[in-house]
């Protein structure tokens, strides 16, 4: 297998033998950037100028989705309002990752500010899956998971505020993981629903998903959100036996309307559990069938304002007018695309005093039932498991109409509400089209859902394909 | 009849080192944009944390004007536009302020009266623009810096109340050091609330009044106001919901904006930052760091001074002047005569030369022998005034002033007499009209011979001596 196409893990085991430098392998990286990416569109931006320090991930390139600061490298949320937005620090995540080696090889395609699920809204270029380029690679976090999935990088951070790490690694066939909220600092990260909002890895395989982990993951005094929680090894639990475990299938998302493959696939994958000696069984979370409405109050609302300090006066593009709310309407009116402006709308009108509790207080609310029944369920539960999403990736430019752009955060905006941790490994893949398997476990137990992906994903070989066309 | 109602909104800048989300200093007057960083200035992706030291603050605050502490508090965030404003948020405390319910006291008449403090809450401030002709800028230096908000019940019904009320308060911030209260500065801002009834009930719409740069000014509008009212109440008519602006040259209020259409600024807890507990040990702990209260120090001063109401009121409404006062008369124990130099020497200097105490470089120590110096009759009272003005700025000792310049009141019988008899010798034609009665002519030759002796000489002797003499 070529260079660019190897896990972390492998990689290092091949730096360590000094079967290879650290030199030859960002080289790859940036050979491959440059002979690829044009048929995808992964990257916003594309470094040149590289800097490596020692470190346990020295020499390994990654990207980084362009809604993370970097120091004096452009961050842009894939927004025209902030096309020429230079960040004068880096996020807590690439600081860390810097340290211990980690090369940055360029800034994801995503949809603008995160918000939607095939990166079409970015301002400045569609991405396409690598596995079928006519079709989307989901989203928001969609070039991230192009870059990986077509090897232009080892690894990438996502963000994820509704399923925008996890649904593009389901369609990329790729391991998404959405940590614990508090377990990775948001320090750098743009925030679209501050409440909701993780930072995560997107890898080829479970591995390195927990290795990338391993160097985010601690608490960070710049973010008061972030929690001190004991250190632990990801990678050290991964290749334990899974008998015995206990996974609930969330009952009331079996009664939503899924596509037939991806249902097929998933109670596949319950009893390939099941046959490495887990225990699976139905499990009730009543309020769950609210999340969705639950999740579009509490992240329009918080949008609105996150997004209201993009006004045109420090930086970004500004829209120059006599009169000061002139200056504002039009930096705004012009700065952002349809469906940013569609959420700041909603979450401006959800906040306002007249409609404040029949709206967001009761969001609120139904979010701590939503919290209940999920730790009610983790008292008989190790974790709970159902689809990423209910479709399989769709073809650019099908999904127009926003209902059916909005019901492929179905499965995902739980775990973000409940603020614990959910990862998705491939599970099914017809005509390069993949199916993702969402595994969710308790607050700050990530190395189970870790432990349970590894399990499955040794009994499949998901994680050794990737694309041909090229 | 009419009775007017006061409620004040009063801001206090905090004396923390830093501003109450980052470690920006706090000092006041440095160059536009050189206390700024990533999260005052509200750049993508920054996050906010709290200082502990601006929750102490207010809590003392709370304690000294008898608040009833609350155990949970939160930062909630009020969101308008404004370029001095750069998250177009900003982060308060709407629904759980820290502190409540409490009063200060006020004395008007020989009577006490409790004004009510409605809440105490805390803040960050926003920057400041400065508009020229054709252009705006904006200094960011006072982003961020921490504010106490104080917000009274309309318990005042003069300007007189409110002015007392602010003297009080002032002393109250300055006594907990929590505030250095410098109206010039901005530190301390003052807002009137201000309506009025009529003896059958009717009521003047509350109209606001703002730019009020001191206590004299918020006395001064609230007279205009007041009379203002009133003559709308006897033409039939009444006041505009409006906030009006005192203009210190024209001596009057003038609107600023209507108030008829209420701003919505979409309050909701800031997902940026956790829940503040507040334990009882903690509240306990800053119960014990509050220091003796200027109410308490003014009956403490009475009784143990011997001092009439006025000199310990006079005394006691600056700390520091209140430490002065016991640190000099431990060296000199005439406790009125220590008073009375230093409301009138003291005071004078201070105004002259518009400094505070901290600033003079008199020692107390060597106050107390200055005044030893003059009760001994070794110096007149006035050289005793001449030196200390010298002492303040140079910081000598009393005894190194009079011994350079030889000012050692004289005493001697034998140099008096033979300054009297040369004055005496020079002026035949005073002792002629004092001989014929004339009693003027007496001070005339007084005045001669103090000038003979520069000052020196020991004027209860030259008249002792001199009416012997003639």
């Amino acid at each position: 297998m070529e260079l660019y196409h190897l896990t972390i893990h492998e990689v290092l085991e091949k730096i360590r033998k000094k079967e290879v430098s650290k030199q030859e392998v960002l080289q790859t990286t940036v050979d491959r950037i440059k002979d690829i990416d044009y048929h995808i569109g992964a990257y916003l931006y594309v470094n040149k100028k590289f800097h490596m320090n020692d470190g346990e991930l020295s020499g390994i390139s990654m990207s980084i989705k362009d809604n993370i600061c970097t120091k004096n490298i452009s961050t842009t949320c894939a927004s025209k309002i902030l096309k020429n937005f230079i960040p004068p620090y880096d996020a807590t995540v690439v600081d860390k990752l810097y340290e211990n080696g980690c090369i940055l090889v360029g800034k994801t395609n995503m949809d603008e500010f995160g918000m939607g699920s095939s990166t079409e809204n970015s301002s400045f270029h569609i991405t396409k899956n690598p596995w079928n380029l006519d079709y989307v690679p989901g989203g928001s976090s969609g070039g991230s998971a192009a870059s990986i999935a077509s090897s232009q990088a080892y690894f990438s951070l996502g963000s994820d505020t509704g399923g925008s790490i996890r649904q593009p690694s389901a369609f990329c066939g790729l391991v998404g993981l959405k940590p614990t909220y508090g377990l990775v600092s948001r320090y750098g990260l743009i925030a679209y629903a501050s409440s909701l909002d993780q930072i995560g890895p997107i890898t080829k395989d479970v591995e390195d998903c927990a290795i990338v982990l391993n160097h985010i993951a601690g608490y960070d005094r710049k973010d008061s959100t972030s929690f001190k929680y004991r250190k632990i090894d990801y990678t050290k639990e991964l290749r334990k036996d899974i008998k015995g475990i206990k996974i609930g299938i969330i009952k009331e998302y079996m009664n939503e309307s899924m596509d037939a493959y991806v249902k097929k696939s998933f109670f596949d994958a319950c009893k390939k559990l099941e046959s490495l000696g887990a225990i699976v069984e139905e499990v009730s979370i009543p309020h769950v069938k609210y999340s969705l409405p639950t999740y579009e109050i509490i992240s329009s609302s918080e949008c609105s304002s996150n997004l209201s300090r993009f006004d045109g006066i420090r930086y970004g593009v500004r829209r120059s007018k006599d009169l000061l709310n002139d200056l504002f309407t039009s930096t705004r009116s012009q700065g952002f695309g349809e469906e940013v402006k569609r959420k700041i709308l909603l979450g401006t009108f959800f906040l306002t005093a007249d409609s404040y509790e029949e709206y967001y207080e009761r969001a609120l609310k139904v979010r701590t039932l939503i919290k209940k029944d999920f730790d009610e369920a983790f008292k008989r539960f190790d974790a709970m498991i159902c689809p990423t999403s209910p479709t399989l990736p769709f073809k650019i430019g099908q999904r127009k109409n926003i209902i059916d752009k909005y019901i492929q955060d179905t499965y995902t905006v739980a775990a973000n509400l409940a603020g614990i941790p959910a990862i998705s490994i491939p599970c099914g893949c017809r005509e390069n089209l993949f199916v993702g398997l969402q595994i969710m476990g308790k607050a700050f137990d990530e190395k189970t859902i870790l432990n349970i992906s590894y399990a499955f994903e040794q009994i499949h070989d998901y994680h050794k394909k990737r694309p041909n066309w090229r | 009849m009419y009775q007017i109602l006061i409620g004040l909104e009063i801001h206090a800048e905090l004396l923390t080192n830093s501003k109450i989300f980052c470690s920006c200093s706090t000092q006041f007057g440095k160059e536009a944009n050189t206390q700024c960083c990533p999260v005052c200035l509200g750049l993508p992706g920054s996050l906010p944390v709290l200082n502990k030291k601006v929750i102490e603050f207010a809590i003392q605050s709370g304690i000294a004007m008898n608040c009833e502490i609350t155990k949970k508090s939160f930062m909630d965030r009020k969101n308008y536009f404004y370029p001095d404003l750069p998250k177009a948020y900003q982060i308060s405390q709407y629904e759980d302020p820290l502190c409540k319910d409490g009063y200060i006291e006020i004395e008007k008449d020989k009577k006490v009266k409790k004004i009510g403090i409605q809440r105490i809450h805390i803040e960050e401030d926003a920057g400041k623009s400065i508009h020229e002709k054709d252009y705006s800028l904006v200094d960011y230096n006072r982003c961020g810096l921490p504010l106490i908000e104080i917000v009274t019940k309309p318990h005042m019904n003069s300007s007189k109340e409110a002015y007392l009320f602010l003297e009080n308060l002032k002393s109250i911030l300055e006594y907990i050091e929590v505030s250095d209260c410098k109206m010039e500065e901005g530190s301390l801002r003052c807002d009137v609330n201000i309506n009025v009834v009529s003896s059958d009930m009717v009521k003047t719409n509350i109209v606001e009044l703002k730019n009020l740069n001191s206590f004299k000014a918020v006395a001064k509008a609230i007279e205009y106001e007041e009379k203002r009212h009133i003559s709308l109440l006897e033409k039939g008519e009444n006041t505009k919901k409006e906030t009006r602006r005192w203009d210190e040259h024209k001596n009057m209020t003038i609107p600023m904006r209507s108030k008829e259409y209420v701003q919505d600024y979409r309050y909701f807890k800031d997902p940026d930052l956790v829940m503040i507990h507040i334990d009882k040990d903690w509240i306990e702990g800053m119960k014990k760091n509050i220091p003796e209260l200027p109410k308490d120090k003014k009956s403490r001063f009475i009784k143990d001074y011997h001092l009439p109401d006025y000199d310990a009121k006079v005394l006691t409404s600056s700390r520091k002047i209140a430490d002065f006062f016991e640190e000099v008369v431990k060296y000199f124990s005439d406790f009125k005569l220590v008073s009375n130099f230093i409301m009138t020497e003291v005071y004078r200097v201070l105004k002259e030369k518009n400094i505070t105490i901290e600033d003079i470089k008199i020692k107390p120590k060597d106050l107390g022998e200055l005044l030893t110096f003059i009760q001994k009759g070794m110096i007149s009272n006035h050289i005793g005034k001449k030196i200390f003005k010298k002492m303040c700025i140079s910081g000598e000792t009393p005894r190194n002033i009079i011994e350079n310049k030889g000012l050692i009141q004289i005493s001697d019988e034998n140099s008096i007499k033979e300054m009297i008899q040369k004055v005496i010798n020079e002026n035949p034609q005073s002792i002629e009209d004092y001989k014929n009665g004339k009693d003027k002519a007496l001070g005339f030759l007084v005045g001669q011979v103090m000038k003979e002796s520069r000052g020196k000489a020991n004027p209860k002797l030259v008249n002792q001596y001199l009416n012997k003499m003639i």
